[in-house]
């Protein structure tokens, strides 16, 4: 079948597999930058000037400059640094995880100065070690206070997988831009904004029933 | 001897809060500590509690060294000591920071399970005699959202208990509480007192004060002013600072 010249299904199929790498990109980056974000969380927390100065620092640079330099930086860099490089999916997995880790270590941060002192003095005369006090008492109201922060973070992940197409990985606006030039169409790009509807979708939904969830008390 | 602290210093930049401290609790024995706002009596409980470190001065508490004087420098006891008496002692603040995660019977069973490694089952019979005898046996599955000022700070009484300290600290119990919920909380106060519970209390209640107190101690500007036993310090002090303040309750 042909909509615009354009051969839907050999585009959908094409589509579908590219949709294969941004899922990819999507939990690769999410599962690797969450814990990585509350390292860098906890560094900017700390109070030796030598770890959290470096680490905000470190947030600005990537807070600070696009996406997409990024990429190139980790695509090209190595190869001109090191002679050798990542390889194109593994540049692209670090720049967005360390991209992401700064983000997520600001949301995170936010969520753990938003805790009552209170909480922790309570914990402390009640004899909780520092260890139990974070995991038991602190972080568990951490995660209620970001996920909404965290959920927005997650719709705009899904949409900068995008940009990996700036160092050629075949994700879906890869794939339509390629078939809209070869065809002469809009259709493949509309088709590729539908694909990243459906999955924010799906993100928007599981955050709402994740919020819903934690909704059995309030601060 | 229960809690011996002498000659307490503790300073915020350079401002002296507690100037020269010094206070013996017995075993059950029910001491009520009074004073004007900045006086330094939250401060004084936080370091007895070891939410803040003294400047100076020497704390005992149920026999173990906390911290002593060398050199003029303080110098703290080892994290296990600091740790076990930590468990010594319970404090019951004013905003009562329960957990507001966890249910009331989890934030009673919480601590004894992890900190003190009581079995689960015994732990939870002791949060439901507790929870009896806060009136709130009802309440266990709530979250403590779900209830008043009143209830929330009977379930932090029970936190603290549960952990069966030598030595209860309260630190206005009743501040954050409106005036119709603060008797339920004295009455609880009044209770522990019956069955002999060693506590130390900061209140403006005076009347209360009056009442469940062995003994009072008057502090203004980071010192003891006076103390004495309740007749003593409301009936008839011939000390000019603390007749200035008490009159300004009476007044009232
Ligand atoms: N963490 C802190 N940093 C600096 N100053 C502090 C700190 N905590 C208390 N202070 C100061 O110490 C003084 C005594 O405070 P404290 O809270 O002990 O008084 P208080 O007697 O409990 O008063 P209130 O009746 O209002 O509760 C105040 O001047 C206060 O500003
Ligand atoms: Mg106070």
């Amino acid at each position: 079948m042909r909509i615009d010249n354009v051969p839907i299904d050999l585009l959908l199929k094409n589509m579908l597999s590219a949709t294969g790498t941004v899922l990819l990109i999507f939990f690769l980056t999410a599962i690797l930058s969450i814990p990585l974000g509350f390292v860098v969380a906890l560094a900017r927390r700390s109070r030796f000037k030598i770890i959290s100065i470096p680490t905000r620092i470190y947030q600005l640079i990537f807070r600070g400059t696009p996406l997409m330099l990024q990429l190139f930086f980790f695509m090209y860099g190595p190869f001109y640094i090191f002679g050798i490089g990542f390889g194109r999916f593994n540049a692209c997995i670090i720049a967005f995880v360390i991209n992401y880790a700064a983000y997520f270590g600001e949301i995170f941060r936010g969520g753990i100065a938003a805790i009552p002192k209170g909480q922790y003095e309570a914990a402390k005369v009640l004899g909780y070690s520092k260890f139990q006090t974070f995991m038991r008492i602190i972080l568990p109201q951490v995660v209620k206070h970001v996920m909404p922060a965290t959920g927005n973070e997650f719709m705009t992940l899904v949409k900068d997988t995008s940009l990996a197409q700036v160092i050629s990985v075949a994700e879906i606006y890869n794939v339509a831009t390629n078939a809209g030039a070869r065809y002469f169409s809009t259709v493949p790009l509309i088709v590729a904004g539908i694909f990243y509807l459906v999955m924010n979708t799906v993100v928007e939904m599981a955050f709402k029933l994740i919020e819903k969830k934690l909704d059995y008390y309030r601060t | 001897m229960l809690l011996l602290a002498e000659n307490i210093q503790k300073r915020f930049d350079s401002e002296n809060v507690l100037e020269d401290i010094s206070l013996e609790v017995n075993e059950g024995e029910v001491v009520v500590i009074i004073g004007p706002s900045g006086s330094g009596k939250s401060t004084l409980l936080r370091c007895l509690t070891q939410l803040e470190q003294v400047n100076s001065g020497r704390i005992e508490i149920n026999g173990k060294l906390m911290v002593d004087t060398v050199d003029g420098r303080a110098v703290y006891a080892d994290s296990k000591t600091l740790h076990e008496i930590l468990l010594d002692v319970g404090l019951v603040f004013q905003n009562f920071n329960l957990f507001p995660h966890y249910s009331v019977m989890k934030n009673i069973v919480d601590a004894q399970v992890n900190v003190l490694k009581r079995d689960k089952e015994e732990a939870r019979t002791i949060a439901m005699e507790l929870l009896k005898k806060m009136n709130l046996s009802d309440r266990g599955d709530a979250y403590p959202c779900e209830l008043s000022g009143g209830q929330q700070q009977r379930i932090a009484i029970s936190r603290a208990l549960a952990l069966n300290p030598k030595i209860l600290f309260f630190d206005e119990p009743t501040s954050a509480l409106d005036p119709e919920l603060t008797g339920e909380i004295l009455k609880v106060i009044r209770n522990l007192a019956n069955e002999n519970m060693t506590m130390v209390i900061v209140t403006h209640e005076m009347a209360f004060a009056k009442e469940v107190a062995d003994r009072v101690i008057f502090m203004d500007n980071g010192l003891v002013v006076e103390q004495g036993t309740p007749e003593e310090l409301f009936g008839n002090t011939v000390n000019q600072r603390t007749k200035e303040f008490l009159q300004r309750y009476s007044d009232i």
